[in-house]
């Protein structure tokens, strides 16, 4: 008997939530939808995502309806999520991490009408835009204040996957770093992973132990710098998101990934009908790439010179990969005075000279 | 003393404290597979104890209370599993897995607030004299008081099935409820004893990782241990000592491979990151295989028992 009344009550519940439901699919919004690698909790990479979605909703009011979806992993999954997205009605989904690039292109050519923007890729399609930041621009300024402020002249580097994208991140660091103190290493640990608090946590203490005073992560997680906070006298930078709560120590500054003003354009183009397949790569200039404040704990003479690094990038007066600059194995990639051109630095392989260990393939 | 620029103590003594979470948990699981219970909501359980410990030890400030809540919090999650699959009778594998996608959304709920605070640190017990042991010390007996409670849960629960009638009771559940319940066992308080037994330990190995591990809470923290810790039951053919075998292995070589690349090792970083699973499942299949041919699975393992 009661369980009778549960389900009674249950089906009048479901079907409320229908009865209210149903308005909004009358109307004619513009549905927007997010794919996401991790937790919009993450503190990090989704987390700046989902902030840039809730700019496109405070932005559009009523006429956009955005949708989400967290913790998709890469691979055959995000396939199934992506269709399942186009499915429910949208109009332009944006998949945030690299390892979309292939399920974004296949879904993509099953449903012509819909837009895609794949982010920190390189695949498009007539329907597929890509876009990414240039994070490097701030790993150059991040390379600066490390290769200063370290005293062990070891520097950890957690990645997560060795992508184009990570590897830009460690050369523009190591090159930087090299740059103001000729004697800093780099050790560098792959976690093959965007997302997982304990194996970060976990890498960044097996660097520490080996003696590094700075950690830079590639990963999206804030477990880094909870390590070093327990580890003490080690410095680390928020990634991706300003991890602000981890200063002045040990989050010395951050990158920023400010994604708002691309998404609401991009949606505004769908509005309008105006909608191309693009290729957008924007940097600390465009404001895309935001280097978060530079504690108190830094010396004021490395302060001056990190901004000095930030402002020459934002200005264009200065690319962070000007030579003459070799690769690992010794050979010549960029002369003196050259400046490295987007196609080679959008698929990145190769370590660059100075560098120890090699790139898993 | 440095094997390849890596410090044997510290490795040592940082594979303990990356394995307890999953010793914990497994242990847990194992007691409530023994039972003849499939709990596959681990991973909710663990996440749900890791926010649970997280809140109240920010709160309170004692860890120790965090821990005593973490327990409490997964036991009370895994009383819900209790209800569907004891009392409703429904399918153990789905509410296993409605178990693990509820306590995510919760522990991602109840956590909103306390992103970004550094609990309070637990303590480690420096054990008097053993401490100053050479290499041993530092390894053994410097640690905080709950990788000690992981290890004599190893020792309490391979007794307690072993030796006592309890045990074996339990045991009785797990091979044959119907004929338990011909001799007048409860069947059904058993297995609820045993699932919030497992869902306390679940939570305690969560609360291991927001609270010692990785020290602060960020939504889905556990990021899949759950599922690595009930794999290690069934290759550890439910056996504490095995569990605990497969536990360190897995935590052991995934802190050793990190390191070794952290020391420039020049081993393929591929080879390095997939070896913890690999020697994990390796170690465990053999020796589960040489002594038992056959599964040592609990024979009611997933089956629902109704008393009429």
């Amino acid at each position: 008997m009661k369980r009778r009344t549960l389900l009674t009550a249950a089906a009048a519940a479901s079907a409320l939530t229908l009865g209210l439901a149903a308005p909004s699919f009358a109307q004619d919004k513009t549905k927007v939808g997010f794919i996401y690698v991790g937790p919009v909790g993450d503190g990090g990479w989704t987390y700046e995502h989902n902030q840039g979605r809730l700019a496109v909703e405070e932005h559009f009011g009523d006429a956009v309806e955005t949708i989400y979806q967290e913790n998709v992993p890469e691979g055959a999954d995000a396939e199934r999520a992506i269709t399942q997205m186009a499915l429910s009605g949208a109009d332009l989904i944006f998949t945030t991490s690299f390892g979309y690039m292939d399920p974004t292109i296949n879904v993509a050519s099953k449903f012509p009408d819909v837009k895609f923007e794949h982010a920190t890729g390189y695949k498009t399609a007539d329907n597929v835009g890509v876009y990414s930041a240039r994070f490097y621009e701030g790993r150059a300024v991040q390379g600066t204040i490390a290769g200063m402020m370290t005293k062990s002249n070891k520097i950890g580097y957690i990645g997560s996957f060795p992508i184009p994208e990570v590897i830009r991140g460690i050369n523009s660091a190591y090159l930087h770093a090299k740059k103001v103190n000729p004697d800093v290493e780099f050790s560098v640990v792959w976690a093959y992973t965007w997302f997982d608090p304990a194996k970060e946590a976990d890498a960044a203490q097996a660097l520490i132990d080996q003696g590094a005073d700075v950690i830079l992560q590639h990963t999206d997680s804030t477990a880094p710098q909870a390590a070093a906070q327990k580890a003490g006298n080690v410095i680390t930078f928020g990634q991706a998101s300003d991890m602000g709560e981890y200063a002045p120590l040990p989050r010395v500054s951050s990158i920023i990934d400010n994604w708002a003003p691309y998404y609401i354009a991009r949606t505004q183009a769908v509005i309008d009908g105006t909608w191309e397949s693009d290729n957008t790569w924007d940097g600390i200039g465009a404001g895309m790439v935001g280097i978060g404040e530079i504690s108190d704990a830094v010396p004021e003479d490395v302060k001056a010179a990190a901004l000095e690094v930030m402002n020459s990038i934002a200005d264009g007066s200065y690319q962070p990969f000007t030579g003459p600059i070799n690769k690992q194995d010794g050979s010549v990639w960029l002369a003196e005075g050259e400046t490295a051109d987007d196609g080679t630095l959008a698929g990145m392989n190769f370590y660059v000279e100075g560098l120890t260990g090699e790139i898993p393939q | 003393m440095d094997f390849g620029g890596i410090n044997p103590v510290i490795l040592l003594a940082s594979l303990m404290v990356a394995s307890t979470p999953i010793l914990l948990a497994a242990l847990g699981e194992m007691v409530t597979e023994k039972s003849g219970v499939l709990n596959l909501g681990v991973e909710g359980m663990m996440i749900t104890g890791a926010v649970c410990g997280f809140i109240a030890a920010v709160e309170t400030g004692s860890p120790t209370l965090g821990f005593v809540a973490a327990a409490l919090g997964g036991m009370a999650l895994s009383m819900l599993f209790a209800i569907l699959t004891q009392i409703f009778l429904t399918t153990q594998v789905p509410a296993g897995l409605a178990l693990t996608l509820m306590g995510l959304g919760l522990a991602s709920l109840l956590g909103q607030n306390y992103v970004g605070i550094k609990p309070p640190s637990l303590p480690d017990l420096h054990v008097p004299l053993l401490q100053d042991i050479p290499f041993l010390g530092p390894i053994l007996f410097q640690h905080d008081a709950v990788v000690y409670l992981s290890l004599l849960s190893v020792v309490a629960i391979w007794a307690f099935l072993k030796f006592t009638r309890a045990g074996l009771v339990l045991r009785a559940v797990g091979e044959n409820h119907a004929a338990a319940h011909a001799l007048g066992y409860k069947v059904k308080l058993v297995r609820f004893a045993a699932i919030g037994f497992g869902g306390a330990m679940a939570g305690l190995g969560g609360a291991y990782i927001s609270l010692v591990r990785v020290p602060q809470w960020t939504d889905g923290i556990t990021a899949g241990i759950g599922w690595i810790a009930l794999a290690i039951v069934v290759f550890a053919s439910w056996r504490a000592g095995r569990v605990l075998i497969g536990a360190y292995l897995f935590g052991g070589i995934t802190v050793l491979q990190l390191n070794l690349q952290a020391a420039g090792a020049k081993v393929p970083v591929e080879l390095l990151s997939m070896s913890p699973f690999l020697a994990t499942i390796l170690v465990l299949v053999v020796i589960s295989a040489r002594r038992h041919g056959a599964s040592n699975a609990p024979a009611m393992l997933g089956r629902i028992f109704h008393s009429s």
